[in-house]
């Protein structure tokens, strides 16, 4: 009978996921971002083909050579090209820290999708749990960790990933209070759906974007906390070329003048973690449009 | 005519800048709002009525423009004007007030300062300030202004910050104020203090008003001359009287056929509906906007875009009709056939009963009894409409019968003869797919993840355990009876307009074959012709499926059409429950005689109005005796204070829960009394 059914036609012809994505390819922060974590993923990847030189390989006789045409950004104590090194020591730093943000992703979307779908108790002991566990330093957590598993790249993982949970926990959960409170849960309800599936299936797709902004922004922390624990030697382990390790076994040089075993490496982190920050900054701001 | 207009439109036109195109809003519309007139513009959502009212003072959002035409407020050019002039013209001369006056006000500044703050602008401070600020309130009949100034803008109700709004609004004494749907998120108790209070301020005030509203007995009731706004264009415009009992354009005579009026009732017959779509905006426009919806059409409307025709009004004046026809436009045939067979009423026990149902909330310490002591009881195929203020308990009764609140210890509610368990985790699958709900809002309702096929289908699997073959078959029966089609189902809600969605939403209810469907406000959010076509649809269903319902809505001509039963609901208490037509014609509770007179009416037969004062109570301290007593216009006693009267059968099967007998009522309530003017 009645109302001829069409699609009116000024509906959007992409999708919601397609928008958004358009609308990161027009963000010059995103594209900037993006950029420069690219160059560096193409460094992880195939750095040592092209550095000139083998970045574990000694020359004592050339040690502590300022920049020069041979060695642009010079050489360290015991001769090893420090440009080869900061090419390829974007190698480690690239593996552990994503792989910590993944863990703490899934470890905190699960958490925090089933405090907010249950709230009252479940949720007040959950979150206590997670607030006492946030109040320690990771740098602490990670000494336990390693004085009990020993020093790898899974614990340094673990250890990010762990303490960076209840941080997305909380984002997600938040989300999850709001979307709680819409009708499709209560249809869901009335469905006899069970829990996993409202929380899963119903609730979940809608809380992607938060997750994602979370997740990006995470990422730039968890490089950072990567760095950290490996400058103080409880991350990666030599004789990796790894930028914190680096600089760890080098600051004592800065005092002797010999600035550039520092200073490069310490400007690749920074240029990674503002990479990183752009990127996460253009996603934010593509998903809250 | 020597005194120049308040506001003149000359040609205008507004596009928006959308996917990197200019897309038109507004065509080429005139119009002049006298010095002291008031103006209604109607249509419905998407023809362009809001950018009318933000072009005025030029402040379309980032991506409008205006690409032709003429603005002259008071005489002067807003078009000319430079920013600061602009600047001065918002802050003198037009006063604008919008539909949600809890996003007009600032949260976290007091009342008082935001109204202090509008005169300091004009060079007042201090105490006179606030002097010509308790004035405002005064003269928005806010009754204790000294009060309201410190508070803030959540402490108050939705009328009071309508006021409050309209109070700043006129702050500045403007030659030009502007409503745009002023009064459509409030209760119909609130929505006539509020018109009557506009009313009232255009006898005292020499401002010109331009009226938004999608409610055609709004403006009927506050404007002398009205517009009727169609894909930017305005196809018919004249005296208020004249256009709506007199319409000359089939899209008028269509919206106003769209209503349930003067007691239409779904046995009668089916409402007329307006068959298609509102033209996208930015949509080619060969001919008249209206042709492809509108019977009548010939090649030529097709074709050739018909001019405003000048017709006479009948008073001397001219009115104004964009149709090639418009001496015909009444001969416009119906979109919906009327008739219906009426269902033969069948004495079957009752489906649903419910027996003494109670709900206490703890809210800061104090018991809140959200829905007290409700019994009532349907049978299959039956309506029960539910009625009554925001806050009188209609949605919590709604989910405690489904199970999504717990209701207090005592009550029963049965189920085809089965006390159903209190909480939905502890009912069978088979209770839970006999009672199923339509939200008010589908974009709450429907998961804006999944497909329309999803949705559908997982009701299927879950409600009526179907799987494969058997569930495709089912699916697409169930599409097509809430007249949806297959490319519907791959698309997700945000694709779909507004009453697509709810489709959707009645088709998973209906996904288990239910016994009882709870309807809560499943029209409030559509436009008047997409609610007729959504209520012959229910009704549809009704009739075919047996399924009752319970019917939820602050639209009294909504509720009568639907409902064969009436629950009038005051502060989680029963007021009056009975047979729907004796629930409307009276005698009846004083509540619901103040509800209906509430009401605004397209044609204005009435003439005693009954105006609640207030708001409705706090549940968590409600008034002793008769709860209604605070606010009845007809208390007679101590007695209302003092005991409360129990719900006395007045006819058979019609209970009313008031002291005064119901032959007193029946006296009282007499029409056509005379009325002291």
């Amino acid at each position: 009978m009645s109302s001829s059914e069409t699609i009116p036609d000024n509906t959007a012809p992409r999708g919601p996921w397609a928008e958004v994505f358009f609308s990161l390819l027009r963000s010059p922060t995103f594209l900037v971002g993006l950029g420069i974590v690219l160059f560096w993923v193409a460094c992880a990847l195939f750095g040592e083909h092209f550095a000139p030189y083998d970045p574990l390989a000694d020359d004592i006789i050339n040690a502590l050579a300022p920049p020069s045409g041979e060695h642009w950004f010079g050489t360290d104590q015991i001769g090893r090209d420090v440009f080869s090194r900061v090419i390829v020591g974007s190698r480690d730093i690239l593996t552990v820290a994503p792989l910590a943000t993944l863990l703490a992703t899934v470890a905190g979307t699960a958490l925090g999708l089933f405090t907010g779908y249950f709230k009252g108790i479940v949720d007040d002991i959950v979150s206590r749990i997670l607030e006492a566990f946030m109040a320690i330093p990771v740098v602490i957590v990670a000494l336990l960790a390693i004085v009990a598993l020993g020093t790898s790249k899974a614990t340094v993982i673990v250890v990010i990933g762990l303490s960076f949970a209840p941080i997305i926990a909380r984002t997600v959960r938040s989300a999850v209070l709001a979307e709680r409170e819409l009708d499709y849960v209560a249809a869901a309800q009335l469905r006899h759906e069970s829990a996993l599936h409202t929380m899963f299936v119903e609730i979940l797709p809608n809380v992607i974007p938060p997750i994602l902004v979370e997740t990006t922004v995470r990422l730039g922390y968890a490089i950072f906390a990567v760095a950290t624990l490996s400058f103080m030697g409880f991350g990666i382990q030599p004789p990796s070329p790894d930028w914190g390790l680096s600089i760890s076994s080098n600051y004592g040089m800065i005092g002797g003048g010999f600035w550039w075993t520092v200073l490069f490496d310490a400007l690749a982190i920074a240029s990674l973690v503002i990479g990183v920050n752009l990127a996460a900054d253009g996603v934010q701001g593509a998903l809250n449009d | 005519m020597t005194e120049t207009n308040a506001l003149e439109l000359h040609d205008l036109s507004v596009a928006y800048r959308v996917n990197g195109r200019n897309r038109a809003v507004l065509r080429n519309l005139s119009l002049t709002i006298g010095q002291g007139e008031a103006y209604g513009l109607v249509g419905e959502s998407g023809c362009g009525k809001s950018t009318v009212a933000l072009t005025v003072v030029r402040y379309l959002p980032r991506n409008g423009s205006i690409t032709g035409g003429a603005i002259s407020l008071d005489g002067q050019d807003v078009m000319k004007l430079d920013a600061w002039a602009l600047r001065r013209a918002r802050a003198d001369s037009v006063s604008m007030v919008y539909q949600d006056p809890g996003k007009a006000l600032n949260p976290s500044l007091r009342i008082g300062r935001q109204l202090t703050e509008i005169f300091e602008l004009g060079g007042v401070s201090g105490q006179a300030a606030e002097d010509r600020a308790i004035a405002m309130l005064n003269r928005v009949r806010i009754s204790d202004p000294k009060s309201v100034m410190q508070r803030y803008p959540h402490q108050l109700s939705g009328g009071m910050q309508q006021r409050v709004a309209i109070a700043m609004a006129l702050a500045n004494d403007p030659t030009m104020l502007i409503l745009d749907e002023p009064t459509t998120g409030l209760d119909a108790t609130v929505e006539a203090e509020v018109l009557d209070l506009i009313a009232q301020l255009r006898q005292e005030l020499s401002a010109s008003i331009l009226f938004i509203s999608h409610n055609l007995a709004v403006v009927s009731n506050m404007c002398d001359r009205v517009g009727v706004l169609y894909a930017g264009m305005l196809v018919e415009e004249g005296p208020t009287d004249r256009v709506f009992s007199d319409p000359r354009h089939p899209y008028t005579v269509a919206l106003l056929r769209c209503l349930p009026r003067g007691g239409q009732r779904k046995d009668h017959g089916r409402l007329d509906t307006i068959p298609g779509f509102l033209p996208g905006i930015g949509a080619t426009i060969k001919g008249c906007a209206f042709a492809d919806r509108c019977a009548l059409a010939t090649d030529r409307c097709r074709t050739e875009l018909p001019p405003l025709y000048e017709l006479d009004d009948g008073h001397g004046g001219i009115r104004l009709s964009r149709c090639h026809y418009h001496e015909q436009a009444q001969a416009l045939p119906r979109a919906t056939p009327s008739d219906v067979a009426a269902p033969a009423r069948k004495e079957a026990p009752a489906v649903l009963r419910v027996e003494g149902l109670n709900k206490t909330y703890a809210s800061h310490g104090h018991a809140l009894r959200a829905v007290k002591d409700v019994s009532v009881s349907l049978r299959p195929g039956e309506t029960l409409g539910l009625v009554g203020e925001s806050g009188s308990g209609k949605t919590t009764f709604a989910r405690l019968l489904l199970g999504l609140v717990p209701p207090d210890e005592g009550g029963t509610i049965e189920l085809e003869g089965k006390t159903l368990a209190p909480r939905l985790e502890n009912r069978s699958d088979d209770q839970i797919k006999a009672m199923q709900i339509v939200f008010q809002n589908p974009d709450s309702a429907l998961n804006r993840s999944h497909s329309i096929r999803h949705l559908i289908s997982r009701a299927l699997k879950r409600l009526a355990g179907l799987k494969g073959a058997a569930l495709q078959a089912r699916l697409e029966e169930l599409v097509r009876s809430v007249r949806l089609t297959d490319r519907h189902l791959a698309v997700k809600p945000r694709q779909l307009s507004g009453g697509l969605k709810q489709r959707v939403a009645i088709a998973r209810a209906f996904a288990g074959e239910p016994r009882i469907v709870v309807c809560d406000e499943p029209t409030s959010a559509l436009d008047v012709s997409v609610q007729a076509a959504i209520l012959n649809l229910l009704a549809d269903l009704q009739s075919k499926e047996d399924v009752s319902y319970i019917f939820i809505s602050h639209d009294l001509g909504v509720v009568r059409y639907l409902s064969d039963k009436i629950a009038v609901l005051y502060l989680g208490r029963i007021m009056e429950l009975g047979p729907s037509e004796n629930v409307f014609s009276g005698p009846h509770h004083p509540y619901t005689e103040a509800l209906l007179s509430a009401v605004p009416k397209l044609d204005q037969t009435e003439t005693a109005r009954i105006r609640l004062d207030g708001e409705i109570p706090s549940a968590t301290n409600p008034p002793s005796g008769c709860v209604f007593h605070t606010r009845c216009p007809r208390k007679i006693g101590a007695i209302c204070e003092e005991k409360e009267p129990a719900l006395a059968e007045a006819e058979p099967g019609h209970t009313i829960r008031c002291h005064i007998p119901y032959a007193e009522l029946a006296r009282l309530q007499a029409p056509k009394q005379p009325v002291p003017a």
